[in-house]
């Protein structure tokens, strides 16, 4: 086992996921499985390979920084699940 | 031929020749659809008014004397992952129910301006996460040959809804085999692009260096079609390619005479069914008779494509659906602190298969395990991405099966890595981010099989061609589902 119940809790907080403990139990064997099924890539010698960041030849694109239309203010807000004073509003961060 | 099974040339000319007007076409459509989607559910969303007043539009410049466009008042379905103005875009996913975007996606524009009736939005597996569209949010879809039957995912509203005459051409997306396993499950033409020929602006975000948007038709001049409009560099989309678009009409010719075809023999390995195996052997003598030259070749490096996209997909989802948090879009559970109210909506909102995807991501890029998993799928990238550029010094088009099954039962696939394995013919062209069409082929116990071909980077023309020559030469895109011949028999 590769992963603990215990590493799939610490996954699923920083992941911003709750699990039940039934939950818990099915991910964590997902991932063993998973992860030993990859585990077939370290078969495999890399050292002299370069990873691909991009698999086609495009080149860093640079704009003028010029300030241009953007969408308007209440359009970017109308999804949003609270507003406030033509903001999105939160709970709060402090306790 | 009916109105229901027209091609979209054969549409176009009757709207010209004022035979029909876009409203009556959009209609009858519309009055199809009601009809199929008890059994079908292709679709999450239809958007009648809105496409009557579109159709209104096409008809007025009829009237006024107006030339109009190729695909002009021509009624069409998009997958409901790319954006559409006004109109929901949900991804199949609860976190997304309510969203209405503020703005259209590139490819909406560009087919709003060609004068396209859109008639709804598809069905899909949540976040393009799947290959059945049983991970739908909301209902999975039937594929149209047997109700039984998956459609196949993740673009399976769209290819069920092409198959089932529901609409003339659909858009989909495709991350490993999303439009392409769909399109063969359901017997239709599903064309992957290359990455960059489409911009994937207002294209919501599975796998950022993976995903492609493309057509799915009822046949490859269709295709052809619908590429001219989607294609082309567009500054909104920083991975978008500046290339010089062909007319990919052109390229429709029937002659693959001295076409240089490979057939990589690791796609004919492990899990290939044999009544699927005989299909595709049957496409390799159509094209030998037509006077290609097909030759076995390899591609030694296939075997790690599939883990290697699993971790490459997942880590890019991981970082790509960070953004759900409840703050500016999508859905909210009630909370005490932020938090809490991250955590709530993202549990309340996200399906199985999608919370599976973000932990395996979330592993693979951790600290300790990213040079182990992440770089080292993307070494294994280069070497895929190296295998096909050696094979195409060599051959101009290579083919395979584009999946090594027929469609599944609903509920048959469970285990999610048995599911993964089902997309192995797939995924290697979008680590190397290739052009790759699927196309009808022929049919194993009275269900339609796949064939795949792949092409050099921006060599769509000559996909095409190769597309076309075989479905000229072939029947097998002509066969529609039976309870469908009475439905369009009675049309027009």
């Amino acid at each position: 086992m590769k992963i603990t119940e215990k590493d799939v809790e610490q996954l699923a907080t920083v992941s911003r996921l709750e699990l039940t403990a039934e939950d818990v139990s099915a991910y964590t064997k997902y991932l063993n499985t998973a992860l030993d099924y990859m585990d077939k890539l370290k078969k495999l010698d890399t050292s002299k390979v370069e990873p691909a960041q991009q698999v086609l030849p495009v080149k860093n694109v640079f704009r003028e920084d010029t300030v241009e239309a953007s969408l308007e203010k209440e359009l970017a807000l109308a999804n949003a699940p609270e507003v406030e004073e033509g903001s999105f509003k939160v709970p709060r961060i402090v306790l | 031929m009916k109105l229901l099974n027209m091609s979209l040339a054969a549409l176009h000319r009757l709207l010209k020749e004022k035979k029909i007007s876009s409203t009556e076409l959009t209609k009858e459509f519309l009055r199809h659809i009601q009809k199929a989607e008890p059994n079908l559910r292709s679709f999450l969303t239809i958007t009648e008014e809105i496409a009557l007043r579109k159709a209104e539009e096409t008809d007025k410049k009829i009237a006024g004397q107006q030339p109009i466009g190729i695909l002009e008042g021509i009624p069409m379905a998009l997958k409901d992952n790319i954006c559409t103005e006004g109109i929901p875009t949900t991804c199949a996913s609860r976190i997304l129910e309510n969203f209405v975007p503020p703005y259209d996606a590139t490819v909406t524009e560009k087919l709003k301006e060609a004068g396209t009736v859109l008639v709804g939005k598809l069905n899909m597996d949540e976040f393009a996460m799947g290959s059945t569209t049983e991970n739908s949010g909301f209902y999975p879809t039937a594929n149209p040959w047997d109700f039984a039957r998956v459609p196949g995912g993740s673009s399976g509203g769209s290819a069920a809804a092409v198959a089932a005459r529901e609409v003339p051409f659909a858009l989909g997306s495709d991350t490993g085999g999303s439009i392409r396993q769909p399109a063969a499950f359901c017997g239709v033409v599903g064309l992957k692009p290359t990455y960059g020929a489409v911009s994937r602006y207002g294209l919501v975000a599975f796998a950022s260096s993976l995903d492609q948007i493309g057509p799915l038709t009822k046949t490859v001049e269709d295709s052809a079609l619908v590429l001219n409009i989607i294609a082309g560099h567009d500054p909104k989309d920083s991975t978008s390619v500046p290339f010089i678009k062909p007319d990919y009409t052109q390229y429709l010719e029937n002659n693959v005479k001295d076409m240089k075809i490979g057939v990589p023999r690791e796609f004919f390995a492990q899990g290939l069914k044999p009544e699927v195996q005989t299909v595709i052997e049957e496409a390799v003598r159509v094209y030998e008779q037509l006077g290609a030259q097909v030759e076995e070749c390899s591609l030694p490096h296939m075997e790690y494509a599939l883990p290697a996209y699993y971790l490459i997909a997942s880590a890019e989802c991981s970082s790509n659906l960070a953004r759900y948090d409840g703050v500016r879009y999508g859905y909210r559970a009630k909370a005490e602190d932020m938090i809490d109210m991250f955590t709530t909506s993202r549990t309340e909102g996200f399906g199985q298969e999608v919370k599976r995807r973000i932990m395996l991501g979330t592993y693979a890029l951790s600290s300790g395990y990213y040079d182990a998993y992440y770089a080292k799928a993307q070494k294994i990238r280069t070497l895929i991405k190296e295998d096909f550029e050696q094979a195409f010094t060599k051959f101009d088009v290579l083919l395979s099966p584009t999946t090594p099954t027929i469609a599944y039962r609903l509920g048959e696939k469970t285990d999610p890595l048995a599911l993964y394995l089902g997309d192995v013919y797939t995924i290697p062209i979008n680590l190397a981010g290739l052009p790759s069409i699927s196309l009808p082929a022929g049919f194993a116990d009275g269900m339609p099989v796949g064939l795949q071909l792949i092409g050099k980077h921006f060599a769509e023309g000559i996909l095409l061609r190769a597309a076309y020559t075989f479905e000229q030469n072939t029947e097998h895109h002509k066969k529609i589902p039976a309870w469908l011949e009475e439905a369009s028999k009675n049309v027009f």
